[in-house]
């Protein structure tokens, strides 16, 4: 069951689908996923034990419920290190946001971004708030191998890869964080709702 | 243990998938043919939730290290045990140092093998499967390589007990590969000659937006299984699917069966590694009763879409429930018959 909330996507209504998948959570062994989206929720359920449309009113009134205020989710701090074979599109980020390098790295690091949900791997979040400027397209030719712990950007999204994977992303730094361990409970360094700042750890040249 | 000799193109550590982990990016692994597992297992006394082995194509050798009791399930491989043929939908006794050798299957992908215990790695995130993407779960995260040596788990579940090591051979009916009651939908247009699989489908969010002729053609035609199929998804090739819009979606939850049609119009059809969330418009979904007949559809064959309802969908997961009822029924006969003798 896929619920898709009226766009445009805000934080206000993001917000509520972390709340309403909180909920949802709770409604009983025959929920077998409550996944976040960007502005949508989808609960997959087992047609057999669940009633449909049951289900589908409670989603309609927990949707409708004057929310209570969600509480903020943890600061996560991710150290960086900036540029360098950490970060070998920093220079043509900069170059492309028409500034030096090191004011690219303090309005990354300057402002503070919210994990929307996480999807496509394990442990990647999907974090809003990158501020304008810094916005680029993806690369031409997506890397084969991108390294684990890698910062980039990509449109108008940041974000860092868990594990090495082919990507389009410009990359402008590395953290040493996992973001995924499949022997921690959770297993993600991240949850829907937090926020995230990132550090300089270091500038690379 | 299980010593593998010769683990073959692609060999994995699997159980009934990884459930309840898709908001933190954890994609479900498993079983492809969760139906030809769940019977492995019940033909080797197990309960459902045990670890088998799903063997892609071959071949694979494998030898056992103790007296057991072994389920093979899925493609039929032209299996032996030593010099003894070994069925699909067979269970059959093993005894020490004995070889199983799987060669090729003649139709179908995916054969399972159940061993009486179950494969006994730790289990991660709920269940023993391999996340061959992410690296975790199974054997150390990945797929099966010559000289891998498998723990079995002890036998505490009483029906591994019944059957014993030294019961007789014994197989069942697999379920039909291509039996539907609801194929009049499509009767007319099969005339084109029967593709090689059918699959039942529920319409989309999306398939609203896509072109008369698209929806046609997305019914009609017998798509082609591209060579770039695998675990995560099945590629198809045909006719280019248009849609009257080109407004796109936020990201969103994805799944096992989500029919998904990129910009180039060839659908992909997403399967057990499928990744948790993706922005593509949904012209479908296969019904989860139909994705074990996917799995066992191979590379550069055909398919067809069958329209479905939410009510055959249901009907079908009963169906499936009631094939497997049947097998738990005619195990405990023989079980209680054994144990009269």
């Amino acid at each position: 069951m896929l619920c898709e909330f009226a766009p445009p996507a805000t934080l206000a209504t993001q917000r509520r689908v972390w709340e309403v998948a909180r909920l949802a959570r709770s409604w009983g062994a025959e929920i077998i996923e409550v996944v976040p989206g960007m502005n949508n929720l989808t609960l997959v359920f087992d047609p057999l034990s669940a009633d449909r449309d049951a289900l589908c009113s409670q989603l309609e009134a927990a949707w409708l419920a004057p929310g209570v205020e969600q509480e903020q989710g943890r600061l996560v701090e991710i150290p960086v290190h900036y540029g360098g074979e950490a970060g070998p599109d920093l220079e043509a980020l900069a170059l492309h946001a028409g500034l030096p390098a090191h004011e690219v790295i303090e309005r990354h690091t300057a402002a503070q971004y919210v994990v929307f949900f996480l999807g496509f791997q394990p442990g990647f979040a999907y974090l809003g708030g990158l501020d304008p400027v810094l916005e680029m397209p993806r690369r031409a030719e997506p890397r084969l191998a991108v390294p684990a712990g890698s910062v980039g950007i990509g449109g108008e999204q940041t974000g860092i890869y868990p594990a090495v994977s082919p990507g389009g992303w410009q990359l402008i730094g590395r953290t040493d964080l996992a973001l995924f361990d499949s022997t921690r409970n959770p297993p993600t360094l991240f949850a829907p709702g937090d926020r995230v700042k990132f550090t300089v750890a270091g500038v690379l040249a | 243990m299980i010593e593998v000799l010769r683990a073959g193109t692609l060999t994995s550590v699997q159980d009934l998938g990884r459930h309840g982990f898709r908001h933190l990016g954890v994609c479900q692994s498993g079983a492809l043919d969760t139906l030809a597992m769940g019977v492995a297992n019940r033909l080797a006394g197990n309960p459902r939730e045990a670890a088998g082995i799903e063997i892609t194509i071959g071949p694979t050798v494998l030898r056992f290290t103790r007296d057991t009791r072994i389920a093979l399930t899925g493609a039929d491989f032209a299996a032996t045990l030593d010099d003894a043929a070994v069925h699909a939908w067979w269970s059959v006794p093993v005894q020490a140092g004995q070889v199983l050798t799987l060669r090729a299957p003649r139709r179908g992908m995916r054969a399972y093998l159940a061993i009486a215990g179950g494969i006994d790695v730790l289990p991660t995130l709920g269940s023993r499967s391999t996340d061959l993407k992410a690296g975790f779960g199974g054997l150390g995260g990945r797929s099966l390589r010559d000289g891998d040596r498998l723990p079995i788990g002890t036998v505490k579940h009483c029906d591994s007990a019944a059957l014993g090591t030294q019961s007789a051979a014994f197989g069942i009916k697999p379920p039909g590969w291509c039996d539907f009651a609801q194929l009049d939908a499509g009767k007319d247009t099969l005339a084109q000659g029967t593709p090689d699989t059918l699959v039942r489908v529920l319409t989309g969010p999306e398939y609203h937006t896509f072109k008369t002729e698209s929806q046609k053609a997305f019914w009609g035609m017998h798509w082609s299984i591209t060579p770039n199929s695998n675990r995560m998804g099945y590629r198809l090739s045909g006719p280019a699917l248009a849609r009257t819009t080109d407004a796109g979606l936020l990201s969103h939850a994805v799944l096992p069966g989500t029919i998904q049609v990129p910009p180039n119009g060839q659908p992909i059809v997403l399967m057990g590694d499928a990744q948790t969330s993706g922005g593509y418009p949904k012209i479908g979904s296969v019904l989860s009763a139909d994705l074990w007949r996917l799995a066992q559809a191979r590379l550069n064959s055909t398919m067809r879409f069958i329209p479905s309802t939410q009510e055959h969908a249901d009907q079908a997961l009963r169906d499936i429930g009631h094939y497997l009822k049947q097998i738990e029924l005619a195990l405990q006969m023989r079980r209680e018959r054994l144990a009269r003798r």
